[in-house]
């Protein structure tokens, strides 16, 4: 006990510490950390994967290389496509089946197309064969993304802390830096929140399930169908955008008619 | 017992005096009631007197009884609000009707807001109303502010009532920005979070203040019970009052008027207040209240249930403040970065300071000064009862609409997020474009500005000079064509001449005439310099000899009309100024 006390002063003293201290967390972190659950995820049949990768090369393989480990277009340090090993099934499900792959020209994004090029079945293929290049996440289970399961209430704070700042407070969207953008999120399905949170499309963050649990994402999932579904108290929204649409209906309409009836009344005479 | 003949006591004090004699006898004509309030008070006099005054009419002014009207639906349906806003920061946990927020905790003021919302009768157009009134009581009152200040309206008697006006202005803003802050939902919480760090940028005392405000530190216990005090009572108060006032000095200054035959600067052309400007008026009122529900009922605003509870670690895309605070909004949204810096190890945030604490009154104070800084540099000190054209004071149009263009280059940068998405552009560029535009667009709207109005001007003394083109040709016996001007000036265009002529002040020499240095010289020169800027390429109307010449060298067979028409005001009857004035 003596000799400890009389070295509690050494140098070496706070980096012992802080080392035994990280790695403490460490262990502990490791020990009740959430775990990837196997639940979460849908299998994906392993013959597909030969099919996948047919199907990739005949369509994807000009911009993401022949197999799928990227390519650059030439000119200076551009992309035509980053390297996908590693990126998951969940990725591929997302991207083609939102529509945004195979991408019809470079932009500053990749926006949402409601033309679909491919069958559920090829895009599963497809992911398959994306992910027996590396392990990257998964596409989730019905269970997981069944928003009758989830808290609607729960899923709203953690919208309001996770997702608003760029998605606006009734997933209407809004704008990043340099024309990038927050796309809407009504309308989407649930299958499709849940891959952009674990895959983190384009400026998008990742949410794992370290940030954000499985449970959570059901959450946000039964938030997003709440606000989707209810019909808006009070009239019309404007397009939920806050007080700047309000302001403009205020100076176009609210005045215009105003100043209308000013007019008609004071062109009456006695 | 109504129809009982009359009593016997009646008939003893026959003979007496009759008790009418009284200087009500006005009232009584009006009725029963009017007579009976009379015998108490006196008022008859001075309500007759207000009643038998003359309003002109015009839609324009109708603006700020728009804003009056407004306010006052705010002012009751604020009232209504009060029945079950809890101003409390307290904590309570959600179990109202509104699922998606069921078992949230929240403050109780988001609380009860939400109750009123959804689980009072009535309570979400009532609120839905005192938000659309607050919203369109600020518009009205920007463009009241407009009329009066195009048509000068505001010079010499008016001034202090432009100064009221502009306090009032000042007010409705802070009274907004309290109200909007109320139900501490994220937008408002973002907004009350935003002001607490504008405060704190006050140099030197910045943290003190915030200490000062919220009671402690941010959000703390302490910020809505004080805006509520403020935004139900002390603002309102000060509001009412001097709103009162303005109204006051309106009449007792008697309204102005547009120019036009038979109105001079010494009468009042229009309509008694009794019957027809009453009716008009209380008619428009509910008019007014008519469109705010209407627009409430149809339209939703501020739905704060959908922004969530206030929680300082969540914002949102799209958090913009109502739009009369959204200049100064837009001007922190343009100011650069790197303008802040260290001093002294005390941090100077001149990247929010100039936007956050300085534009605010600044613009209020520029504002409430104009009149006077007019006066001064015109050196016009009679007081004016007829309006201008805005074409004929082209440098204070000019003025005016670059005023409105900086302003809107701010309110529109608020905007740039909103705009980024809807119109698919960069937010970069877009800040780009609105920076530079604020340097650059003002000046322009100035300077086109002022050139229509000097070109507008020519054309009317064009037509007065050399009338307008009948499109009739004439063929003279010795067969020559031209065609007819009609130089004849009609009623409606003695508006063309009525403007007086205006002229740059001339300078007096720097010296007197024993040598001596005049002291106020300096001021002088800035003075005319100014005056010049007013008036150097002024175009003045056409006066009686520049029409007789004109005429001179034209067609013989013309006849002149002298340009003086006399009144035609019809039916409407006139307020000569000392009938006005017992
Ligand atoms: C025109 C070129 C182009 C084509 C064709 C194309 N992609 Fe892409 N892809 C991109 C670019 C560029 C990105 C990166 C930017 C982005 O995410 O939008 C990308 C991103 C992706 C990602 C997300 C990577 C990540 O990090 O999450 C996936 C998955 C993907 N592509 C799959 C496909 C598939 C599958 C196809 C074929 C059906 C395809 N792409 C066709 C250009 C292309
Ligand atoms: C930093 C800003 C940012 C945050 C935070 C963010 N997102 Fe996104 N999100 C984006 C961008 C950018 C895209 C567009 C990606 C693309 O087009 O590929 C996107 C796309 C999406 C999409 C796809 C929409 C479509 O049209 O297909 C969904 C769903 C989504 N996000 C949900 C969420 C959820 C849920 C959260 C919170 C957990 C969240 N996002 C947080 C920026 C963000
Ligand atoms: C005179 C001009 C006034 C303006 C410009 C104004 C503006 C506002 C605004 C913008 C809000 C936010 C409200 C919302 O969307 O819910 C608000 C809320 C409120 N105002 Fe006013 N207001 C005015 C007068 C008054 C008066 C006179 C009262 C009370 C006597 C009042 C009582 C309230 C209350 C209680 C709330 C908060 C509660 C709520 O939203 O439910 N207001 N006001």
């Amino acid at each position: 006990m003596n000799a400890l006390a009389a070295r509690r002063r050494h140098p070496a003293a706070i980096a012992i510490l802080i080392i035994l201290g990280l790695f403490l967390t460490g262990a502990v972190y490791a020990a009740l950390a959430p775990k990837p659950a196997d639940a979460t995820t849908r299998a994906l049949p392993a013959q597909s994967v030969e099919e996948g990768k047919a199907l990739f090369r005949a369509n994807c393989s000009t911009c993401h290389g022949l197999n799928a480990e990227g390519r650059a277009t030439g000119t200076g340090d551009q992309i035509a496509g980053p390297p996908l090993a590693g990126v998951g099934a969940a990725a591929v499900d997302f991207q083609v089946g939102t529509g945004r792959m195979p991408l019809p020209r470079p932009d500053v994004q990749a926006p949402a197309n409601n033309e679909i090029k491919f069958t559920q079945d090829e895009i599963d293929s497809m992911g398959a064969y994306i992910a027996s290049l590396a392990p990257g996440p998964g596409v989730p289970s019905e269970e997981a993304v069944d928003p009758t399961k989830g808290d609607a209430a729960r899923g709203g704070e953690l919208y309001r802390v996770n997702c608003a700042m760029c998605h606006n407070f009734a997933g209407a969207g809004g704008a990043l830096t340099r024309g990038k953008y927050a796309p809407p999120i009504e309308g989407v399905s649930g299958r499709h929140i849940y891959e952009a949170m674990v895959t983190g499309p384009q400026s998008m963050p990742v949410f794992n399930d370290a940030n954000l649990t499985p449970e959570s994402k059901r959450d946000i999932i039964a938030f997003l169908y709440t606000i989707d579904e209810a019909e808006s108290p009070g009239g019309m929204p404007l397009g939920s955008l806050g007080p700047v649409s309000e302001g403009l209906f205020a100076w176009v309409f609210g005045l215009g008619l105003l100043v209308a009836s000013a007019v008609w009344i004071g062109a009456k005479s006695a | 017992m109504s129809t009982a003949p009359t009593r016997p006591a009646d008939a003893l004090r026959q003979g007496d005096r009759p008790a009418e004699a009284r200087p009500g006898a006005a009232a009584r004509t009006v009725g029963g009631v009017a007579g009976w309030v009379d015998d108490r008070t006196g008022a008859a006099k001075p309500v007759g007197y207000l009643m038998k005054k003359v309003f002109p009419d015009h839609w324009s002014f109708m603006l700020g009884e728009i804003a009056m009207y407004s306010m006052i639906v705010c002012l009751l349906t604020g009232a209504f609000l009060t029945f079950w806003f809890v101003p409390s920061a307290g904590h309570t946990i959600y179990d109202g009707s509104y699922v998606p927020l069921r078992g949230v905790s929240m403050s109780e003021a988001y609380a009860s807001t939400l109750n009123i919302s959804f689980d009072i009768k009535g309570g979400l157009i009532i609120r839905q109303i005192h938000h659309w009134s607050a919203l369109m009581f600020i518009v009205a009152l920007v463009v009241h502010m407009f009329r009066v200040f195009f048509t000068g309206a505001f010079r010499k008697p008016r001034e202090i009532n432009w100064a009221i006006g502009s306090v009032l202005a000042l007010l409705a803003i802070i009274e907004g920005f309290a109200g909007y802050s109320l139900p501490d939902d994220l937008l408002s919480g973002t907004g009350i979070r935003a002001m607490q760090g504008f405060v704190q940028t006050a140099p030197v005392i910045g943290t003190y203040l915030v200490y000062a405000i919220f009671g402690g530190p941010f959000p703390g216990e302490m910020i809505i019970p004080r805006l509520y005090s403020a935004h139900i009572l002390l603002i309102p108060a000060l509001l009412v009052g001097l709103f009162t006032a303005h109204i006051g000095l309106v009449f007792l200054q008697k309204h102005t008027q547009y120019p036009g035959p038979g109105r001079t600067e010494k009468n009042v052309v229009g309509f008694p207040v009794m019957p027809v400007y009453a009716a008009k008026a209380g008619g428009f009122f509910f008019i007014v209240f008519g469109i705010l529900a209407l627009i409430s009922a149809v339209v939703q605003i501020n739905p704060i249930w959908a922004y969530g509870p206030y929680d300082p670690s969540a914002v949102t895309a799209g958090a913009q403040p109502d739009w009369y605070m959204g200049f100064a909004d837009g001007a922190l949204r343009l100011l650069p970065g790197w303008l802040e810096f260290e001093i002294f190890g005390y941090t100077v945030s001149m990247n929010i300071f100039p936007g956050a604490l300085l534009l605010l009154p600044l613009v209020y104070v520029v504002l409430g000064v104009y009149p006077f800084l007019e006066r001064w540099v015109t050196g016009d000190n009679r007081e004016h009862h007829l309006l201008q054209r805005p074409r004929n004071s082209p440098v204070r149009t000019g003025i005016g609409m670059a005023a409105i263009t900086a302003y809107s280059v701010l309110l529109f940068a608020s905007g740039n997020d909103i705009m980024a998405i809807k119109l698919g552009m960069s937010i970069n560029d877009l800040t780009w474009f609105f920076r530079i535009g604020f340097f650059v667009l003002p000046p322009l709207a100035f300077w086109v500005t002022k050139r229509i109005c000097l070109s507008l001007q020519r054309r009317d003394r064009d037509t007065v000079l050399h009338g307008r083109e009948t499109g009739t040709i004439v063929r003279t016996p010795d067969g020559r064509f031209f065609e007819r001007h009609d130089t004849e000036l009609t009623p409606d265009q003695w508006i063309l001449v009525q403007h007086e002529p205006v002229a740059p002040l001339e300078l007096e020499p720097a010296v007197d005439e024993n040598g001596v240095a005049r002291p106020a010289a300096r001021k002088d020169r800035l003075r005319a310099r100014l005056s010049r800027f007013y008036f150097a390429d002024a175009v003045n109307p056409v006066t009686p000899e520049e029409l007789a010449a004109a005429h001179y060298h034209g067609e013989e067979h013309e006849a002149i009309e002298p340009s003086e028409t006399s009144a035609s005001g019809g039916a409407a009857p006139i307020e000569s100024a000392e009938a006005g004035r017992h």
